[in-house]
């Protein structure tokens, strides 16, 4: 199976062989109930709350268990600003999750720092030290900006073949 | 207590040194690093018992630093801006912690932004900014280049 190159996979999943069926099995598990880290930066982390409670309800697409501790987690939900003194710890809740594992930079200060990027605390956009896989805009996205992002976020990872990462092209 | 009282008190108390002002109903002495231990000692004591330190902050103006003690007497109900004049050349004055524990986390503030030592903190380090700064960014010629 390692010999197996990407393309070789999709072609192989087009004639419907188990193998690739179970990972889309398994893909198809992992984007509908993506469980997020309990972990919130500054006010955008409030429109997170607001997302997961009763108004705008992300309990109805299996998303709702934020979970208190890295290691049963599967997203990091960067939400607000990253400072210089907060990057490594942001880092280190990254490296303590396990994989498969994904990452949604939620606001402009999260995605480029937004209007605090001048400043000499601030990093310019969570890019810069942990990979992302959807940017939510907004300053703060509304809860269903959010839900949206955890959508598009589905859809990427049901379709690995279409959102595919960099290094595996 | 009032204010023309507390003014009285501190005259006798400071010998003719420094400068007794007010200021929106709040009197304002102003001194030197110099005097500061001995002042504080004073305005710790049940004399003024000024029992609380309410804020401590600095400000860089263009001929000196100066250190800013808000301080406020629960029982006498009184309030008081203490002002110590420190040099921009030798930025360093006797730290209060042993007189007011709250001033602990306040000095590190001051001189994680503004590089005041305060002589005989027992862990002047940096308490906001990363470990590895360079600089002092709320000093007036701090320059910062934009990193995006």
């Amino acid at each position: 199976m390692g010999q197996i190159k990407n393309h070789e996979v999709e072609e192989l999943v087009q004639n419907g062989i188990v193998v690739t069926s179970v990972e889309k099995v398994l893909n198809w598990g992992r984007g509908n109930s993506l469980w997020p880290v309990l972990f919130g930066l500054a006010c955008c982390a409030i429109e997170m709350m607001a997302a997961g409670g009763s108004r705008f309800d992300l309990a109805r697409f299996g998303y709702e268990i934020f979970r208190p501790s890295p290691r049963q987690a599967d997203l990091l939900i960067v939400s607000g600003t990253v400072t210089d003194k907060m990057a490594p710890l942001v880092k280190r809740i990254y490296e303590q999750m396990p994989e498969p594992k994904y990452v949604i930079a939620m606001g402009s200060c999260a995605i480029s720092g937004g209007p605090f990027v001048d400043s000499y605390n601030v990093v310019p956009g969570v890019d810069t030290i942990i990979p992302v896989d959807v940017y939510v805009p907004g300053c703060p996205p509304r809860p269903e900006a959010l839900i949206d992002g955890m959508l598009q976020l589905k859809k990427k990872i049901n379709n690995p073949n279409v959102a595919r990462l960099m290094e595996n092209v | 207590m009032s204010n023309d009282k507390l003014k009285d008190m501190l005259v006798a108390d400071l010998g003719g040194k420094g400068e007794i002002t007010e200021f929106l109903s709040e009197v304002v002495v102003t001194i030197t690093s110099k005097e500061l231990l001995d002042l504080a000692n004073k305005l710790k004591s049940d004399k003024y018992d000024f029992d609380f330190l309410v804020n401590l902050t600095a400000v860089d103006f263009e001929e000196n630093f100066t250190v800013v003690y808000n301080f406020r007497s629960l029982s006498n109900k009184t309030k008081l801006v203490l002002r110590v004049v420190i040099s921009k050349e030798e930025p360093s004055l006797p730290s209060v912690i042993g007189i007011w524990k709250t001033a602990d986390w306040q000095e590190r503030e001051v001189f994680d932004l503004l590089g005041i030592i305060f002589t005989g903190h027992p862990e002047l380090h940096r308490i906001l900014l990363a470990d590895d700064f360079e600089g002092y960014p709320l000093r007036k010629d701090y320059k910062f280049d934009s990193r995006r």
